[in-house]
């Protein structure tokens, strides 16, 4: 049992291939953390305050 | 035996998952956040500089929060430090420049004309706060006019502490004759438990077109 395997698995090809959609795979979970997941968290963090009030 | 295997391998994926996920978002608020908010900045103020320079472009009389209006230069922080100042201070316009608070004054005026910004993060355009002396320049350009203020000191206050942005700071009953400044960012570095503050006052003023003397850029 693993998620990981699994995916590996389910990728088609030959394994060089493989290595080419699980390199995009993660390009495109990075890139979603990055441009959406983010900055949606940074208001929660302690460092990002810079005013007096509010 | 094999099922107990299983989930705590699956648990260790996650855990793992969890950990790089942790690491790439340290990664996004310390590097990319600068990335992008200064290859934004330095556009805003290419555009700002040649409204300047072009003889057809009017400041708005009244600038609309959000709007880029004037140029932020401290020798200290770098010969070519320059960085857009925003109407208002909201999380939006602090993540592209630095903030004017709204109902301050404005650049020049007799009051305080009070601006925040990011201390780490986001382009921290106040990184460098703290290291801001006595009579150093904070140079603010608009279309109009460059304006001189020199530091007169600093001090570290409770967030809660919006009496240094009153007309004359920290004293509510007095009646402003001066222009001063007040710049605000984060105390300690990564931390929102109190503000850094410097204060300024205006040395001098300039008319667009002339420029400023070649020694007020001066870092001793």
């Amino acid at each position: 049992m693993s998620f990981y395997g699994l995916i590996w698995r389910l990728l088609p090809g030959p394994t060089a291939v493989k290595v080419i959609e699980a390199a995009v795979l993660v390009f495109a979970v990075v890139a979603a953390l990055f441009i959406w997941v983010f900055p949606q968290l940074a208001p929660y963090m302690p460092f990002n305050d810079t005013t007096v009030g509010s | 035996m094999r099922v107990v295997r299983g989930v705590a391998g699956l648990l260790g994926e996650l855990l793992i998952t969890l950990g790089v996920v942790l690491l790439l978002f340290v990664g996004w608020q310390l590097w990319w956040t600068d990335v992008v908010s200064d290859a934004d900045a330095a556009q805003v103020v290419d555009t700002l500089t040649a409204d300047f320079d072009d003889p057809d472009w009017v400041q708005p009389a009244h600038v609309k929060l959000g709007d880029a209006f004037a140029i932020v230069r401290i020798p200290r922080f770098g010969a070519t430090f320059a960085r857009p100042l925003y109407e208002g201070t909201t999380r939006e316009v602090l993540q592209r420049g630095v903030g004017h608070y709204a109902d301050t004054a404005m650049p020049g005026e007799v009051g305080n004309f009070a601006m925040a910004g990011h201390r780490t993060t986001y382009g921290k355009p106040f990184n460098r706060i703290a290291e801001l002396k006595k009579d150093d320049v904070v140079l603010v350009e608009t279309k109009s006019t460059w304006y001189v203020y020199r530091v007169t000191g600093h001090e570290i206050v409770a967030p809660t502490q919006v009496s240094v942005l009153l007309p004359v700071p920290n004293r509510p009953d007095a009646e402003p004759t001066e222009a001063v400044l007040t710049m605000t960012s984060c105390h300690p570095e990564f931390s929102a438990r109190e503000r850094y503050v410097v204060h300024a006052s205006l040395d001098a003023s300039y008319p667009h077109d002339q420029g400023v003397p070649a020694d007020v850029l001066e870092v001793s």
